[in-house]
């Protein structure tokens, strides 16, 4: 095959739109394991809450504030698509991706902040 | 991708903006003094909002991942189209049922 | 300004290898210049695309330093840093030879996305007034000059990532004819776009947009294409 270095992925909206699917099959992963963690409340308080002192490891945390990031960015990703699928385009969109990101990024380390 | 699976996939995504932004302002809030079992289960034990909520974003979230999984599978993987639906439905039923039960493990009394 | 360059341009077909040439570097040389330089003085092997020489045509679309482009509309002072350049043919379509693609899967898109215009009056009839300052018109109009010359197709990844996606050009195409009050094409183009490998293929990547010599905006169109496949499924006039 032809071994071609594409270079126009440099694009603000390109990597936009490759960050919103990373995240989306992160979330994906993850969210069977978020579901079976809460269900083990069906055991009884006292098993959620031996899990969620195990979960207080700064590794564990380190990762929650990772999820966040991805949760917060997916979803912006996700609006970035309803605006642009639904509404009049906008020329300014490059700015509002950078945004976006940065956005996320404050919120993860809001989170961070939180819990540490 | 077509038509159909487009509308399920973007209508889900519009249902869950709201849920998503209300479930990181209950991440915040849930960790005000460190997250404990006790303190999740006493707001949602018992409560119909609460299961109606979250078994809205189950219903949705199904849905939506497996679309866009579907997406994945297709575009960057030599699976066949016949094997990615499979591996999809079989994904989102999955996710519906640990997460049915995990809505009903914290709210039912 | 160096005096030479150092030029690797793709030989072979889809299994060949890039080869490296020095080319005299001139003021307002184009990568047009370049390749005709390399096969008129170097090696006259060498097969590639051109016309018009002047960039309205689309002809001459090749993959320089990594992006698609006009070739006769690409100065070389802009792209070649460090007096390197990399020439190889236009992505996501088969290498005839050298610098040369087949066109063919591009139009074959075309015609499944049924980017034709579908006549609903003869010549017995009066001709249609059509105001070019109506909001379709005007739509119509914003997509229309596409000259065919593949470089959307060749940026888009997922032209490279689905074989059966249509690709932005044919789209476009379909956009201009879904807003044309004289066609009468309609049901079945939306029809044909709403399927595997239509419009909701499309990611919005956006490197059609970035990339298009004309500054069309295939994203655009193909966003409203989603919009109205969509009513057109809810009202039952297609289906999947």
């Amino acid at each position: 095959m032809i071994g071609r270095a594409v270079k126009h992925r440099d694009s603000a909206l390109w990597i936009a739109a490759m960050v919103h699917r990373i995240s989306g099959l992160a979330l994906a992963i993850f969210l069977p394991l978020h579901f079976l963690t809460l269900g083990l409340a069906i055991e009884g308080e006292a098993r959620l809450e031996s899990f969620l002192r195990w979960s207080d490891q700064p590794v564990v945390k380190a990762a929650e504030i990772g999820l966040v990031f991805l949760f917060t960015v997916h979803l912006l990703g996700g609006l970035r698509i309803l605006l642009i699928e639904n509404f009049d385009w906008r020329d300014d969109q490059k700015q509002l991706a950078t945004l976006a990101a940065a956005l996320s990024a404050i919120i993860a380390f809001a989170f961070l902040v939180r819990v540490f | 991708m077509n038509v159909r699976l487009y509308l399920w996939q973007r209508t889900t995504a519009a249902v869950m903006a709201p849920l998503v932004i209300v479930h990181i302002a209950v991440i915040f809030y849930a960790t005000r003094h460190g997250v404990s079992a006790a303190d999740i289960l006493a707001r949602t034990r018992g409560s119909i909002a609460w299961a109606a909520f979250y078994g809205l974003f189950v219903f949705a979230v199904s849905i939506h991942a497996s679309i866009g999984l579907r997406n994945i599978l297709s575009e960057w993987t030599p699976l066949p189209e016949r094997r990615v639906d499979a591996c999809v439905v079989f994904f989102g039923l999955v996710l519906a049922l640990l997460g049915l039960r995990a809505v009903a493990a914290v709210v039912l009394p | 300004m160096n005096t030479e360059l150092s030029v690797s341009l793709w030989r072979g077909a889809q299994n060949g290898r890039y080869e490296t040439y020095r080319v005299p570097q001139r003021p307002s040389q184009t990568v047009l210049d370049v390749v005709t330089y390399v096969q008129r003085h170097i090696d006259p092997t060498l097969s590639y695309r051109f016309a018009c020489r002047v960039g309205v045509c689309g002809s001459c679309a090749m993959t320089v330093n990594g992006k698609p482009r006009w070739t006769c509309r690409t100065h070389v002072a802009k792209v070649a840093g460090g007096g390197k350049l990399q020439i190889g043919p236009l992505a996501n379509l088969p290498v005839i030879k050298d610098l040369a693609t087949d066109m063919q899967p591009f139009f074959e898109k075309w015609r499944q996305a049924r980017g034709v215009f579908a006549p609903t009056k003869t010549r017995h009839d009066a001709i249609a007034q059509i105001k070019p300052d109506t909001p379709v018109r005007k739509t119509a109009d914003a997509a229309i000059e596409c000259i065919n010359c593949g470089v959307c197709y060749a940026a888009c990844d997922t032209v490279r990532w689905n074989a059966e996606y249509l690709g932005p050009a044919a789209l476009t195409r379909a956009w201009t004819l879904v807003n044309d009050e004289r066609d009468g094409g309609n049901i079945a183009r939306l029809q044909a776009i709403a399927g595997a490998g239509g419009c909701h293929a499309c990611h919005s990547h956006q490197s059609c947009q970035e990339l298009c010599p004309q500054a069309l905006n295939p994203t655009a169109a193909i966003a409203g294409l989603k919009r109205r496949t969509a009513a057109a499924y809810l009202k039952g006039e297609i289906t999947v």
